[in-house]
């Protein structure tokens, strides 16, 4: 049997004292017992394992996800109330080349690429070497890249890699 | 009906997440209506799916927690389940429009290289 990380067996626990709204001492006890059970049932039917580091690192990059997601929110609604100024929106595909390896990075790079607004994933290539993602107002490719790669990739390489 | 009061503390930020959050949505809406091409309507849902629903989701935070005077999350719970899931929506639809793009451009293909080989064929005969 290999070790669950007991991070996920936390989180699961946290969600379930959410779900029911209530920190009482029976429903921590009863959250533990369902927690540990599906992920010994869900360890099982999963042969991949992932590996989490370095915390922090995830925290200041949920912070600067918010971040963003409130600018992009911003740009999109400009570019969609026509506040840009005189010049034409371009919107386009940016190929991105990519160094992460563990799928799980991808899902959560994923996530992150498509909860800010201009920004959508279209496509990974199967060797998953090169992500093709579609952005509303592009101005500069070199900068998009640049920003994929630094914000995001970089802090999900430290933390699963 | 019953009234209740809400606190002045909670009901202004409430009310100003509210008003905001409400906003935001539309505006995403205006764009999935009025942007020009498809890939470019794809971007104006998700401001209502991020910050459009994260400000009333906050909004609703506040006021229950006014209301039961203890703090009410499990709010928190939508916005991770809509954040995980959504990517997923986001790549099909992108793909099929893809995969609809390419379809339509080989068939294009495909009839003006018809057309050309009737055009030829006529100017042989």
């Amino acid at each position: 049997m290999r070790r669950v990380p007991p991070v996920f067996l936390c989180v699961l626990v946290v969600m379930w004292l959410l779900l029911n709204n209530t920190i009482s001492l029976g429903h921590i006890v009863l959250g533990f017992v369902l927690s540990a059970l599906l992920l010994l049932a869900a360890f099982r039917l999963r042969p991949l394992q992932p590996t989490m580091r370095r915390f922090p690192v995830l925290v200041r990059l949920f912070f600067d996800v918010l971040i963003d997601i409130i600018r992009s929110n911003i740009g999109v609604a400009r570019v969609v109330l026509g506040l840009v100024g005189e010049r034409e929106v371009h919107a386009g595909f940016i190929h991105i080349p990519i160094d992460m390896r563990d799928p799980h990075g991808f899902a959560v790079l994923a996530m992150i690429i498509t909860a800010t607004p201009g920004t959508i994933w279209v496509e990974l290539t199967d060797d998953r070497t090169e992500l093709t993602i579609h952005v509303l107002d592009l101005i500069d490719e070199q900068e998009w890249i640049d920003r994929i790669k630094g914000r995001y990739e970089r802090p999900l390489m430290e933390v699963f890699e | 009906m019953t009234t209740f009061d809400y606190p002045l503390w909670a009901s202004v930020p409430a009310s100003i997440l509210l008003v905001v959050g409400g906003l935001v949505t539309v505006i995403g809406s205006i764009g999935l209506l009025r942007l020009p091409s498809f890939f470019m309507r794809m971007h104006g849902p998700s401001m209502g799916n991020t910050l459009g629903t994260g400000c009333v989701l906050i909004a609703s935070m506040i006021l229950s927690s006014a209301l039961l005077g203890r703090p009410v999350m499990h709010e928190i719970l939508i916005t991770v389940f809509i954040v995980t899931v959504s990517p997923v929506t986001a790549m099909i639809l992108m793909r099929a429009a893809i995969y609809r793009t390419r379809v339509n451009e080989e068939r294009r293909r495909r009839q003006e290289q018809l057309a050309q080989g009737e055009g030829s064929r006529a100017s042989d005969g």
